[in-house]
């Protein structure tokens, strides 16, 4: 009894010290979302985007040496109306032909403290790739990680919504990308 | 003795008829357009007018309670009598469904009602598209449905004015100086 007990303290101990050092490199698309959020005429208005791949390297033990890369299938989109998800295919928006997916890949992560990172990297859409800093929460539920976080965009700058949709008075600039990426270790 | 409607009943009636017959006109119109800034804008204009004439409406009803409006004419028999309560009846109710119908069916098209893009209403109903698309035939079928009593409306006043020649569209009108 005192020798299995002993045993199971080793086991947890050894499984506690194993956890320090994992690193999560397989994400869970099942369990990840990027949406995105924006204003039309006062009117909060939400989609999101059914297909991205992504590839993460992450140690919480040392985030220096985290990576990480998403990739948007655009033509996934989804806005809540069949005339909407069209109309962002089009030239005017993401021109999906030309521009088929976003990209995000990440150049260093800073860890500020607690579970709260800052991820700065590349964002390329529809041919324009600007600096961000992506600030992120990292949770661990059970064998997952989840990195949580929100990054604010304007459309303006990556000539989303040309043309007629130009003016920011129906359709605003700032949009909001929401995202939650689960991933495990393997 | 005075067979008018007050004034009051009166603004109401006519800013509520201008408000119907213009989203009338907006609505099959806006419906038909591409997708362009133009069609978001007129779709929230629609929207805002609809709830517009849902605060109007009720606003009218509370007046009309402390204020019933005069008799109809003596020489109205039963029948008539029956089709002009009933069909009264019917505004009221649409007033109040229409509206109410476009309401629930922008929250479950996923688009919440931003009355004036100040005033947010509250999503009673989750984003679910079949739900929307069945709103969208209920708010459809209530606008034929007001047209037709629209039409009989504006039709009986018209006859009462023209060949019963009594005074039930004037009373809806400004007094004449005596």
């Amino acid at each position: 009894m005192k020798r299995s007990a002993l045993a199971l303290l080793s086991t947890l101990a050894f499984a506690s010290s194993a956890a320090q050092a994992v690193e999560y490199n397989h994400v869970l698309a099942e369990q990840s979302q990027i949406a995105f959020g924006y204003q039309q005429m006062g009117v909060s208005m939400e989609g999101g985007f059914k297909r991205f791949s992504s590839q993460l390297r992450f140690d919480p033990a040392a985030p220096d040496a985290a990576r990480a890369m998403i990739e948007v299938d655009l033509a996934s989109v989804d806005t809540g109306s069949a005339e909407g998800d069209e109309e962002l295919a089009r030239k005017t928006w993401f021109n999906t032909p030309d521009f088929p997916s976003a990209r995000f890949e990440s150049t260093r992560v800073n860890a500020l403290g607690g579970n709260q990172y800052e991820v700065a990297g590349t964002l390329t859409i529809k041919g324009t790739t600007r600096d961000v800093v992506v600030p992120a929460t990292f949770t661990v539920a059970g064998d997952a990680g989840v990195f949580e976080g929100s990054l604010n965009i304007q459309r303006g700058d990556f000539s989303i919504g040309e043309g007629a949709w130009k003016a920011f008075d129906i359709v605003a600039n700032d949009v909001v990308i929401r995202f939650r990426i689960t991933a495990v270790a393997k | 003795m005075s067979a008018h409607y007050t004034a009051t009943a009166k603004a109401l009636h006519w800013c509520i008829a201008v408000l119907i017959f213009g989203m009338l006109g907006l609505g099959f119109y806006m419906t038909g357009l591409d997708l362009s800034p133009t069609k978001l804008q007129l779709y929230s204009w629609h929207k805002w007018a609809g709830v517009t004439v849902f605060v109007l409406g009720l606003l009218r009803l509370v007046w009309r309670l402390g204020h019933p409006p005069p008799a109809l004419p003596q020489h109205m028999g039963a029948l008539e009598r029956f089709a002009a309560r009933a069909g009264h009846l019917t505004l009221y109710v649409l007033m109040f469904a229409i509206p109410l119908s476009g309401w629930l069916m922008s929250s479950a098209k996923g688009v919440q009602t931003v009355w004036f893009g100040v005033l947010p209403l509250p999503d009673l109903l989750a984003r679910d598209k079949a739900l929307g698309d069945l709103l969208q035939t209920v708010h459809l079928s209530l606008n034929f449905l007001l047209m037709a009593v629209l039409a009989a409306h504006v039709g009986a006043a018209l006859k009462h004015h023209f060949i019963d020649r009594d005074d039930v569209l004037t009373r809806m009108l400004r007094r004449r100086p005596d």
